[in-house]
């Protein structure tokens, strides 16, 4: 077992847990732990940077789901998409934050079950409908109860918005048999000699995906308990 | 292929371009040079692609980490009509603002699927229509033109006023734009300097696998750990199935394979939950949704990581033998 390891590029490790914990700005710690992995892997300098490079220019693709819709995003809400957004969320009158948010769990969750990653995403649909959506939910129930909602609860929404769409996602593709991570998993278990069906490894995914379901949905009950707070709370002093 | 992804690495080369050239001529921007400066490398890289050298690559990526890191990247200036403005506008166009929204998703959707095998032979346009290893990211850039062209048609607004738009979208970003990429970088950079390898060893060795709880343990919290770690279950997968999940939960425990496979990569999906490393996921939100605080998302999903973790433990431990 006690094979040449060479452990000194955990030291890149540290460095990203050190400059998160001492709230550096991201991109230093990045470009840090960059030069001491690779020092610590017995690189020169020239191969540090080919290798940065290399990889930097390779992974291009990343960023692009993220900018494309920018363009047409942001000329709708200059023609006021958010604000249709929550005036229509306005009109219902059972709409509460946590349903609506548990409402687009469930769709995002089995839409990317299906295969439909698309549905979603932060640029394209929380940042213009469902964050604003959510927050107008709020501002209706506090304002109902004669007050206003606070900057702090206004942010966690907005928080929950963005963490709704990752858990729907998350636990939703894993469920879908052509998706990516499961024909990553077969590979590596052939490779280790064991032969696995894809639609057992879905089929297997089920029950944390509608355990993750159960237990996000539980977090937004929550949610709407402090938002109702919020509202008790305001109308206490009257 | 007739529509292949390099056509919208020119495109987002462009737009950074106009995004760095709108900041160099906003003198309400304090840093209006440096801001240039930034964008301006970044538009190189899509405009250039794989013509950069790998050498003069990484030089570029470490004066674009040192120009975002050290805040020399900032905000121009931007026109927003009012809220009285919008409010009457969104009135006047109703429900059919939605339509460019939906756009996105639906023709993303269309064309990987119904577009995905679709071959046209036209002498000099031959070749299949999308870009088959690029299917989806093609496919919602077709989404997104399609998406502007309708916007532009519904707010009688130039495409041009939409390259503004979009810098006003990306200057509130600011440096959280790249930090998904240079975090790629940093993953590929620990996979070839054998970070996971060092993983692994720690793992097996220190931890005592000999109680069946023990490993399940070992196992799940292995996963969102190198997760957190990485910011990638990808990456943590190979690691943590090779060193505990086939050696030990397959090979002593003959745990069902598929059963492991499944809750492991969801292992992985509650540390990606846990960790500023998953940028695009937890802090490109933040910056999206214009938060003071970084880490809000992050916290946003601790309550619904953890506990899953937990049932993870515990679904593996109950259901190993199905």
């Amino acid at each position: 077992m006690h094979t040449a390891v060479n452990l000194w590029p955990l030291l890149g490790i540290a460095v990203v847990v050190a400059g998160f914990l001492l709230r550096a700005n991201p991109v230093l710690v990045v470009i840090a732990a960059c030069g001491v992995t690779g020092a610590c892997a017995f690189m020169s300098p020239v191969h540090i940077l080919e290798s940065l490079g290399a990889a930097f220019i390779k992974t291009r693709n990343l960023p692009l789901i993220l900018l494309l819709p920018l363009a047409a995003i942001g000329l709708l809400e200059r023609a006021g998409l958010k604000e249709h957004a929550q005036a229509s969320i306005a009109q219902i009158r059972s709409a509460t934050t946590g349903r609506l948010l548990t409402v687009y769990l469930l769709i995002r969750e089995v839409a990317a079950a299906f295969g439909l990653t698309s549905i979603g995403g932060h640029p394209n649909m929380v940042r213009p409908l469902v964050a604003p959506m959510a927050e107008a939910a709020a501002e209706a129930r506090i304002a109902a109860a004669g007050g206003a909602i606070d900057d702090a609860l206004r942010q966690r929404i907005r928080a929950m918005s963005a963490a709704t769409d990752n858990v729907g996602l998350f636990f939703g593709e894993d469920v879908f048999v052509a998706f990516g991570a499961i024909v990553l998993m077969q590979t590596i278990l052939r490779a280790e000699g064991l032969e696995v069906d894809p639609l057992k490894i879905a089929l297997w995914g089920l029950p944390t995906a509608v355990t993750a379901f159960v237990i996000h949905a539980w977090n937004l009950r929550r949610l709407d308990a402090q938002i109702a707070r919020a509202g008790a709370l305001q109308r206490g002093p009257r | 292929m007739i529509i292949s992804v390099d056509f919208f690495y020119l495109l987002v080369g462009l737009l950074f371009a106009a995004t760095a050239i709108m900041n160099l001529r906003d003198r309400a921007n304090p840093r209006r040079v440096t801001t240039f400066l930034f964008w301006g490398l970044y538009a190189l890289v899509y405009l250039l692609g794989e013509r950069i050298a790998p050498l003069w690559g990484g030089v570029l990526m470490v004066a674009m980490a040192l120009l975002g890191g050290l805040n020399l990247v900032r905000a121009g200036s931007s026109s927003v009509p009012d809220e009285p403005a919008r409010r009457a506008s969104a009135t006047r166009l109703g429900n059919r603002l939605l339509i460019p929204a939906l756009a996105i998703p639906v023709v993303t959707m269309i064309g990987s699927t119904l577009l995905k095998d679709v071959k046209l032979d036209l002498g000099v346009l031959s070749g299949p229509l999308l870009d088959p290893k690029n299917l989806t990211l093609v496919s919602m850039g077709c989404g997104s033109i399609a998406a502007l062209a309708l916007a532009c048609w519904l707010t009688r607004a130039t495409p041009l006023q939409g390259v503004r738009e979009a810098r006003r979208l990306i200057d509130a970003m600011s440096w959280a734009v790249v930090l998904p990429h240079m975090l790629a970088v940093l993953g590929l950079l620990f996979s070839e300097a054998g970070v996971g390898k060092a993983v692994a060893h720690i793992t097996t060795a220190y931890v005592n696998m000999d109680s069946r709880l023990v490993a399940c343990a070992a196992f799940c919290i292995g996963m969102a750990v190198f997760t957190v770690v990485m910011g990638n279950g990808f990456a943590a997968f190979p690691v943590i199935a090779g060193g505990i999940g086939i050696p030990v939960l397959v090979g002593v425990y003959h745990a069902n394979p598929a059963l492991m496979a499944a809750i492991g990569m969801f292992s992985a999906y509650c540390g990606t939950l846990m960790t500023p490393m998953a940028a695009n996921f937890n802090i490109v939100p933040a910056a999206l949704l214009e938060l003071p605080d970084k880490n809000a998302v992050i916290k946003a999903q601790l309550p619904t990581a953890l506990p899953l973790l937990l049932a993870n433990i515990l679904l593996l431990y109950f259901l190993m033998y199905q």
